[in-house]
This record gives C-alpha cells, structure tokens and sequence, in this order.
C-alpha cells in the first residue's frame, strides 16, 4: 500500500520557508562535522544526504531538488580538503532523482521513506565512488557490509528526520 | 523551444553536473599549495566554524565550572601540577643521559644540524571535516595566531597531522591517517626509513621498507625529519603488524602513539630552529679519546698502596679535557632525549585553549641507544689525527 502508483491530482507538494531552507542545511552540515568529534560512530551518518532526499521528496520538483542537492554537496564539500564537487555531483543526482520519483510514489508512508532512503543512499555512495575514483583518484575501500549497515543505518534515522521535517513543510 | 521545455529538467541536471565535472577537473589539475582558498570553502567554514567555536566553549567552560569549582574543588589542579612536575622531572633525567652526550659528539664531528622545537601554540579541536573520506580536523587557531600551512601538529602522545588551510581564525588539519598524508618515518632500532601514510580505511602504514628486511611488532616509528614538516625523533606510534606487501616492499601497520578519534587539544608547532651541536673540545675529538671513555674505569688504589702500583688505563671521567664534550647549554638543557621527544616539553595546554609559547624543546635527532652502537667504528676511520 506504501509504494503505488498515485495520479498526478493526488500528490501533494510541499514548500519550505526561507528560514527552514536555509537553517536546516546548514544544521545538518554543522552536525556532521561536529557530532562524529564526540561520537566517532556518527561519522557513518550522512545527514546533508537525508535533509537532501527530504527536501526533494517535499517539494517534488527535480529543478529544485537538484539545486538543493548541489548547493547542500558543495557545502558540505568545502569542509573537506578534497576538491570541490564530490559531494556536489552525488548529492545532485540523488536531488534529481528524489524529487522525480517523489512525483510517481507516494512518499509519506515511514516504509516507502525508508526504502527510498536505502535506494538513493545507494545511487549516492556508487556516484561518489565513480567520481572519486575515476576523476580525482581517491581509493575507496569500504566493504559490502560497512555499505549495507551504513545504509539501514541511514535508513533509519532519514525515517526520523522526515518525520521533523513533516512539522516544518507547509502545504502550497 | 517545445523540447527545451519538454526536458527543461533534464538540461538543467546536465548542465549543473557538467559545471561541477568541470569545476572538479579544474580543481584537480591546478592542485599545488601556493593556491589561494577559494571562496566557497572560506564562506562554508565561517558560516560552521563560529557555532563550533561557541558550543565548544559552553562545553568546556560548564566542565571547567564543574570540576574545578563544585567537584574535588582544587584537587584536580594539584594532580595536573604533581603530574606536570613528574614529567619534568622524567625529562631532566633523560637530558641527563650520557649517551645523548655521545651522540652529540658524534653528531658535531660530522657536523649535522639539529632542530629544536623552539615554540608551540596550543589549539584546541571544534570541528571535523564530516566525512569518512577526508580525515581532518578543524582547529580554533587561524591566520590571526601565527599558523601558517605546514606547520606540524603535535600532542604530548605523539604526531597528529599538518596544518592545510588556514583561514582567518581557524584552521584545517591533515590528520596522519588520512590518504593524502604523508610523513617522513624511521624506525627506532633497526634506523629503517620509510614513508607514513594512512590508508582508506582510517589505517596509518608505513610504506616502502623493502621486504627482505626485518621488523618487528612492537617497535617504536618515529619521524626522520625527510618531510621538511615534523623534525626529527618525534614519536609517530608503534608497529602492529607486518605482513609481505605487494611488489617489493612490506605491508607495515602503524597505530598511531596518538588516539586520532578523540582529540581535544592540540599543539601546533610554531617555530622550528636549527643549529649545530657544540662540542665542549678546542680541537678534534680523537677517536681513541672517545673509545677511551667507553673503557670500564679502574679505581685509583689506596694511598698506602700507590708507591707500588702502576697507573691503570685513564677513567673515562678523567680523560683528557680536550676530548671531554661540553656541558649541554642551559638553552638544550631544557630538551630530551629520544625517549623524552616522544612527549612535548610543553606544559599542558589550557582548557580554554589560549596560546601558550613554550620553552625550547630540543629533538634528538637519533634514538640515543641506536647511535651508540655502531659509530665509533666510522668515527676512529675519520677523525684526523
């Protein structure tokens, strides 16, 4: 019942306000880089890449969702001291691709949010590998299983914040 | 113009991505340290930084309250002074040691340069960098303290990284395991070099130590000074295992001296002076001089017994003034030894991580128990006569 094909009429589209749009990024990138300095096992998180899949599952628009996605990689890449554009590309793509099948399924129910969770944090991490390895030249060594618990993990915790941000989204 | 509608979205995702490629191989291909910061990740930092600053200083000013006011009020500050002294005094001792002696003596004759860690800054830990694939650190010193790239980081367990970037106050820190890294190493008994470097998995290896060599686990890594970064004989950490690499050299894993998943405060070394050992003799040290100090002494006999006696081969104490070493100055006699480099000298830095200048701090360039053994042999061949 989760994951069925709904008529354009029957999805709803949500919108942000500038302030939400702009601090909720932000706060996900500020607690990225902090949090795994107190907790070490944060750092298997990727919380700017749930906010992303949120705000483009929201809003429902691949124009939007890419440039948030962009805008939020960027940032979050600027942090590191690898070249500009890792995190810009996947999460570009993920935003892209969010936000268009948000169009098709209906993503409101916990089950389907998961499910897309674990599918984009997928699509993410093989982009990221790709451009990594192929443009920049860095090796990746993470094994299947580290992907897999990083993946549910995501899953689950994406599942919460979209639960927070469903308080912040107003109806357009 | 009905297709440019019609795939509106995906020209824009085409577009957007091929400007980030571009950007990306833009980036990539002009890599090199004399590149100016861009100003996305100026503006990306100062917009996270001052929130990490802030939480930082709310966290450790309500532990600060805690412990030293409300719990064990002035205990605490009495166990960090007793502890400040035993390490002083654990320095004192090494400093002490009459083969670092030697090893400056030997050091003179070949005229080698030592460095000394002349000043450090303490800094303390707000930020990483976020992601698993770039293992850095931001710091809450920058530009406006006096740091600068590629000045060396250190705790008083061991090396921690470089500095990157530095931005106005702030500044990015390479840490020892990430890819990128490198550090020039040696180790400390068999004198092997090698190159630091940590791996994709948040490992640190020491790289291209060839395979017919042996090494064994548990021996100390400390840096060779080859990096132009870290000056000699700090220690980097220990060898964990050893296993037959790829090609022709060994696959050598490192753990760090320092824990890289829990740093607080660091210390950034700010000043790095060089000059030549002095040794206490007016002429050449002979060779035989120095042999001659390595002799067992014989103790002079009794009054009663010296009308008969014949004078025994000269104590090592009371060899001839002109190959006695001078006395260490007091400037060097603040240093270590090679044990004791593995510790900075430094005091402990400040909760508050205010800047702290520290006093000279002297690097052995050699372990000293390492160059004690196979010197002298070289030395008698060169010493002129």
């Amino acid at each position: 019942m989760a994951i069925t094909y709904t008529s354009g009429e029957q999805v709803e589209v949500y919108r942000f306000s500038i302030p939400a749009t702009v601090l909720i990024p932000l706060t996900a990138v500020f607690l990225q880089a902090w949090l795994p300095l107190r907790f070490p096992f944060f750092s298997i998180f990727d919380l700017p890449l749930l906010v992303t899949i949120g705000f483009a599952t929201a809003r429902r628009s691949p124009l939007t969702g890419l440039l948030t996605g962009s805008v939020i990689g960027i940032l979050q890449d600027a942090l590191t001291h690898h070249p500009i554009g890792l995190y810009g590309i996947s999460k570009t793509v993920v935003g892209f691709g969010a936000s268009s099948l948000g169009i098709k399924l209906d993503v409101e129910h916990a089950g389907a949010r998961f499910l897309l969770t674990i599918f984009f944090y997928a699509v993410h991490e093989l982009v990221y590998f790709m451009i990594s390895r192929g443009l920049v030249g860095l090796r990746m060594a993470r094994g299947w299983p580290h992907e897999c618990w990083s993946g549910v993990a995501n899953a689950v915790l994406g599942v919460l914040i979209f639960m927070l941000l469903d308080r912040v989204k107003q109806r357009t | 113009m009905d297709v440019l509608g019609r795939y509106r979205n995906l020209i824009v995702l085409v577009g957007v991505l091929f400007a980030q490629v571009l950007g990306l191989a833009v980036q990539v291909k002009r890599t090199s340290d004399s590149e100016p910061t861009r100003l996305i990740r100026v503006w990306a930092v100062d917009a996270v930084t001052p929130l990490e600053k802030a939480l930082v200083w709310v966290q450790t000013s309500t532990g600060n309250v805690w412990h030293n006011y409300f719990y064990l009020r002035g205990v605490r500050a009495e166990n960090r002074s007793l502890k400040q002294q035993i390490e002083r005094m654990s320095l004192e001792q090494v400093r002490m040691s009459q083969d670092a002696d030697q090893a400056r003596r030997l050091q003179a004759l070949l005229a080698f340069k030592e460095q000394f860690i002349s000043a450090t800054m303490a800094a303390q830990v707000i930020g990483s960098s976020g992601s698993e694939q770039s293992r850095s650190l931001y710091i809450d010193k920058g530009e406006g303290a006096g740091i600068k790239p590629d000045m060396a980081v250190i705790t008083a367990d061991g090396i921690v990284g470089k500095v990157l970037r530095v931005y106005s106050s702030t500044s990015l820190v390479l840490l020892i395991n990430d890819q990128s890294s490198g550090v020039g190493a040696i180790l400390e008994r068999s004198r092997l070099q090698g190159i630091l470097k940590g791996t994709s998995t948040g490992e640190v290896a020491l790289e291209k130590v060839m395979s017919d060599e042996t090494v064994p686990a548990g021996e100390l890594v400390l840096t060779s000074g080859g990096d132009g970064v870290f000056p000699k004989g700090l220690l980097v950490g220990t060898v964990t295992k050893v296993a037959p690499g790829s090609e022709l050299f060994l696959n050598i894993r490192v753990r760090p001296a320092a824990n890289l998943n829990k740093l607080e405060e660091v210390l950034v070394v700010t000043k790095i002076d060089e000059r030549q050992a002095q040794p206490e003799q007016t002429g050449a040290t002979r060779a035989v001089d120095i042999l001659a100090e390595r002799l067992p002494t014989v103790p002079p006999k009794p009054e009663n017994a010296e009308k008969g006696a014949v004078p025994g081969p000269p104590a090592p104490s009371s060899t001839s003034s002109d190959a006695k070493p001078k006395t260490v100055p007091p400037e060097a006699s603040a240093s270590s030894g090679a044990p004791a480099a593995r510790k900075t000298a430094s005091s402990a830095p400040s909760s508050s991580g205010a800047a702290a200048g520290t006093r000279a701090m002297k690097v052995s360039p050699q372990p000293v128990k390492a160059a004690a053994e196979p010197k002298p042999q070289s030395a008698a061949q060169d010493t002129p006569h």
